[in-house]
This record gives C-alpha cells, structure tokens and sequence, in this order.
C-alpha cells in the first residue's frame, strides 16, 4: 500500500531543548518490516530521537512517517499509524489492565464517546496473545515488572499502529524477561507486519533482535549498519569510553566488559 | 466501617462472578454501572425530600413527598399541607435543598476533576487555592459595591460570579506555575503546599480588603464560613447556568481525564492534546468552583471527601469518578446542612465549619494511603 515510502524517513532533523541541541540534523530511515536499534551512551539523544520522530517534541527538519510531514498530521490520526512505549510509563492507581489496554483505543473512539464492541475485541485479542487474559481485571499496582511491560505493550499493540517505538523496553526486567519481551515483540512483528524502533542500552541484546544498529553520540549519526559493523570494540571505546571484548557469534557480537589490565 | 461497606457491596458482588461464570470471555470495562447511578439517584432524592421535612418546624415525609410532585407540571394532587406550610416549603426549604444540590454536586465534580488534571489525589478547590481566589474575587465585589451604593447592585447581577470566576482562575494559574517552577520533586504535596502559599496570600488580601470596610465585615464574615441560601430561588437561578456549563463540559471529557491518567507523553500518543484538555477541564472546574463559592462561601473538603469515597466504592475511572461524585456531593451537601441547621437548633452552625469538622480527619486519611501507594 504505502511501499514505496519507508516508514520513517528523518532529514537534517534538530532538537533544540532548555537551550541546548540535543539532535544536531539527524538522518534516519527505517524500511517496512524492519527491527532498528538505536544504541549510544546516556544523553546522546536516544529517546530524543523517538519523541521527535513521533513529532512529539518540536525539532526542525524532515520527520515524516509513511511518507507523511508527521507534524501536519492530526493527533488522531498519527495515534493509528505509531504506537510509543515511553521508557517508565505513569503506572495510574486503581486502574484495571483492562481499562489500561483500552486507552489504546483512544484514537478510535471518537471525541466524546464510548469504546465499541470493535474496540473490546481488539482489546481482547491482544490480551490473550500478550498472555494477559487472566490479568484482566486485575489493578496495575499489583503486577510484576514483567507483567507490567507486557501491559505497556498491549495497550501499544491495542492503538493497531504498523511502526512500533518502544524505549528502553527491557531496562527494568532481568534477563529472562528482557528475552520473553523481546521475543514477543518480534514475533509479533512479523506476525502483524510491525515496523519496530526501539532505543537500546544492552549492546549484546541490541545486537540479538536488531536487523539494523544506529549509534547516535552527542546528538549525531555517527555509525550505522547491521550489528557486527556498529558494535565493534573501537566503536564501543571511543563512543562509550569503555573497554570491552566483542565477541562474534552467530547470533550477533557479545560485548564483554574488561576490567582495566 | 468495613463491616458496613460489606453489606453495602455484597448486592453487587455477588451478581458480579455469576455473570462472569455464564460468559467467560466477558470482559467489563469501567464504565458507570446502573445500580451505581441508581444509587446516586436515590441518594439525591432521599437527601432533598429528608432535607425539606426537617428542621425547626418538621412537616410529614408523606406529605412533602405529594407536595413535591404536585409542583410538577401536568399533576395536581392534595398534600393537606397548610398554606403556611406549603410556603415555607416552596420558598424557603425547597431553594435551599435545590442549591445544596448543586453546591455540593459542583464542588465535588471540581474537586474529582482537579484531581484527574494535575494527576493528584489531594488536589481539591480549596488546597489548591481556587476557592481563596473566588473568595476574593467576591469580597472584593462585595465592598466595591457598598462603596458604589446599592445601584451598582441591580446592575451587575452577575458581577459576583463573574468575579470570582476571575478569582478563581487567577489563583489556580499561580498555584500551578508556583508547583512546576519551585518543586522539581513532582510529589503530591509540591503542588498542595503552592496552593497553601497561594491561599494564604489570597486571604490576606481578601482580610486587608475587609478591614478597610468596618460595615462590610458581617456581610462578608457571614458568607465566608458558608452557608445555603438566604436569598431563596434567587441564588439558585444565578449559579444555574454556570452549573450547566461546569457540568457539561467535565461530563463531555470525562473519558479524556482517563486517558491523561497514563501521563502527558502517553497521552499525546494516544492522539489526545493533554495541554489543551487540561486548560479546559481546569477552567471548567474553576468555573464550577467560582459559582458554589460566590453564592454560598467557602465550603471546603467536600472536593475530597466525595471522590475519593466514589473511588473506593464504585471504580476508579473518571467516567464513573465525575458523574457519582455530582451526585453524592449534592446528597452529601443537603444531609450536611441539615445537620448544621438542626444540631445546635435554634441557632445554626456554619455550614463550612462542619464539612470541615468531617473532612480534615478524611483528608489526613487519603494524605497517609496516598503516601503508602505513592499514587
């Protein structure tokens, strides 16, 4: 339908914020059907980049989304085409997964109404592929980090959106979690056909599930490409400031920290 | 207390698991169950008619009950009440339990909004300093017209609202402005102790406006503590249309105050413009705020009490939150006044003095779960 645009196309883009540059003109294009990780140190301008991918934060330059300038689009209409998981969502009291999984639907429900009978099977088929089902009506302050990630993803997965931007999605998981999400999520995107950009801290992990890596240090591009050509161990020490072994293996480079010889 | 909120929800339990069982894959999302609505509906309509049978002269339930519905267009009926009687039901007792009604029901609705715009379990009318700055708005109103004569008076009928409204406003803004400049910890009670800040300044203001008018003091001294119509029918139809619109536009966003629960950057995701439908919603609730306060002065914690007791018993999402607490806080008015009329009989007790006595050992309460939950 839309094949001949990519999903994300990011030209130049500039984020100025409290008076300083965060994102100095950022290029940025993501391909339908692709999983792109965006790695570097902390405040290079990762989640950034997310916010204004999605024109939440006012930047100059291109950003546009299906080949559309993603700030003249209607708020409504940008919630179905890009679905965001921030990185600590506001967990809110007293609410139900159900009714949480439901806001999801807000782009749907029209200004002033109530969610459909559409809107609670959609809600329905998340929950029971996310494993949610029995959660249903339990209140969010209960659940387990796990299960409160896998919540943030259905209420994401709810919006029915193609392009999927998730930050930091496994930060406060262990590792057994930080696989059971991130499988998930690429099952599902190839399942639905999901476009997935996500921010990464994890360099190993990043390398695992990405088709593609972008290093982004102090506001600028300054590597991408497939895993084994980002994460190397020059890359990683001038950018990170770190000492590490990378490790090639079939599933993509291990990093291992070294202690100082 | 626990015992009695088993009682009062075993009905709803217990039908509830048996509907599940019949249809597993039901899912009920929170929307406003009608038992609840009925609930709220009898509760208003117990509280008027127990509110306009009692007091120094007490008139027959069944009576004022078939008095009341022969005010209704289309039915005539027989009450056997005397013409004394059906008087001082009519013009003192039925104004007064009407603007209860919508007191209670607006500073309830403004309080449970307040809480959904700035996220905050203890924001309420008057922690936050709105009802101060409506306070003002009207004392200053009130001694600008004794400087002016009565004629200003009969031609600004609707200067006192509108000044409080302004009152109203102005306050909640600096409350705001001085929470996110001064408190970087985003907590709670940030945002409560700008309000306290305000209120304080606001009332200082208020008292130094005061003092300059020996005479107005009484007027104003009387109106402040809170109080239901004194002026019958007439305060009830000036707060009526700011009321409408209060209700209205809160009852029209009250699913968009479920979706800012998840925060501004989730919310804007989800197509919603959180700046704009805070701006409205807190207007609307400043709105509702300044026309309760300027007809009946300041009756606190009712903001806080109502919600939070809806909260706890029928849901907590604002779809269910909003329209219960309207309910519940007019029910909730009239009982009150009628025990500030009749306790210390013949004299009254200010209105605002016994929500007070209720609500300050309520809000120490939702201060210590809001703590333990880190709402």
């Amino acid at each position: 339908m839309t094949a001949p645009h990519p999903v994300i196309t990011t030209r130049g883009l500039r984020v100025e914020l409290g008076g300083g540059v965060i994102l100095h003109g950022v290029d940025l294009t993501v391909e339908a059907g692709e999983w792109v990780a965006i790695i570097g140190p902390n405040g290079a301008g990762k989640s950034t980049l997310l916010n204004a991918v999605t024109g939440l934060v006012p930047a100059t330059g291109v950003a546009s989304l299906f080949g559309r300038d993603v700030r003249r689009m209607r708020h409504r209409e940008r919630a179905r085409v890009v679905a965001m998981v921030v990185q600590s969502p506001v967990v809110p009291p007293g609410v139900t997964v159900l009714d949480y999984v439901l806001l999801g639907r807000t782009p749907y429900i029209p200004r002033f109404g109530r969610e459909s009978a559409a809107d609670l099977d959609v809600v329905r088929e998340v929950l029971v592929r996310l494993e949610l089902r029995d959660f249903a009506d339990r209140v969010l302050p209960t659940l387990s980090g796990g299960e409160l990630q896998r919540v943030f993803l259905a209420r994401a997965l709810a919006q029915e959106a193609r392009l999927l931007l998730l930050d930091e999605p496994t930060s406060a998981l262990d590792i057994g979690h930080q696989q059971e999400v991130l499988d998930l999520v690429d099952t599902l995107r190839r399942d639905r056909g999901l476009t997935v950009l996500t921010t990464m801290h994890d360099l190993s992990i990043a390398g695992a599930y990405a088709d593609r890596v972008v290093l982004l240090a102090g506001g600028r591009v300054v590597a991408s490409g497939t895993p084994p050509e980002v994460i190397t161990e020059s890359m990683i020490a001038t950018h990170y400031q770190a000492r590490v072994r990378v490790v090639d293996t079939e599933d993509g480079p291990l990093v291992v920290p070294i202690r100082t010889p | 207390m626990r015992g009695w909120l088993a009682t009062v929800l075993k009905p709803v339990q217990s039908d509830a698991p048996e509907r599940e069982a019949a249809d597993p894959a039901r899912l009920r999302p929170a929307r406003l169950r009608p038992v609840w609505l009925g609930v709220g509906l009898l509760a208003v309509l117990v509280a008027a008619i127990v509110g306009v049978s009692y007091g120094p002269v007490s008139l027959p339930m069944s009576a004022v009950a078939v008095e009341l519905l022969d005010l209704l267009p289309g039915v005539d009926l027989v009450s056997g009440l005397s013409e004394r009687e059906q008087a001082l039901l009519v013009q003192l007792r039925l104004p007064r339990v009407v603007l209860g009604l919508l007191v209670g029901g607006l500073l309830a609705l403004a309080g449970g909004c307040y809480q959904g715009v700035f996220r905050n379990p203890l924001a309420d009318p008057h922690l936050l300093g709105v009802a101060a700055g409506a306070g003002l708005g009207v004392t200053a109103v009130i001694t600008l017209r004794r400087g002016a004569g009565a004629d200003a008076t009969a031609a600004l009928p609707l200067a006192t609202p509108l000044a409080a409204f302004v009152g109203a406003i102005t306050a909640v803004i600096l409350t705001y402005v001085l929470a996110s400049r001064g408190g970087g910890d985003r907590s709670p009670s940030t945002l409560i102790l700008a309000g306290v800040a305000v209120s304080a300044f606001l009332a200082a203001a208020q008292t130094f406006l005061m003092q300059r008018d020996a005479d107005a003091i009484r007027e104003i001294y009387s109106w402040l503590l809170g109080r239901l119509g004194t002026a019958g029918w007439r305060d009830v139809l000036l707060v009526l249309p700011y009321a409408v619109v209060t209700v209205v536009v809160m009852l029209l966003h009250r699913r968009d105050l479920d979706v800012l629960s998840v925060g501004d950057a989730e919310a804007a995701g989800l197509g919603l413009n959180p700046q704009r439908t805070r701006y409205v919603l807190a207007a609307a609730a400043s709105l509702g705020t300044a026309a309760a306060v300027s007809v009946s002065g300041l009756i606190g914690f009712l903001g806080i009490i109502v919600p939070h007791t809806v909260r706890l018993l029928a849901g907590a999402g604002y779809r269910t939150i909003l329209p219960l607490s309207m309910l519940f806080g007019g029910a909730f008015l009239v009982l009150t006044d009628l025990l500030a009329r009749t306790a210390a009989a013949p004299s009254e007790i200010p209105i605002g003095v016994v929500t007070a006595f209720l609500g300050a050992p309520f809000f120490v309460l939702v201060l210590r779960t809001s703590t333990r939950m880190r709402l």
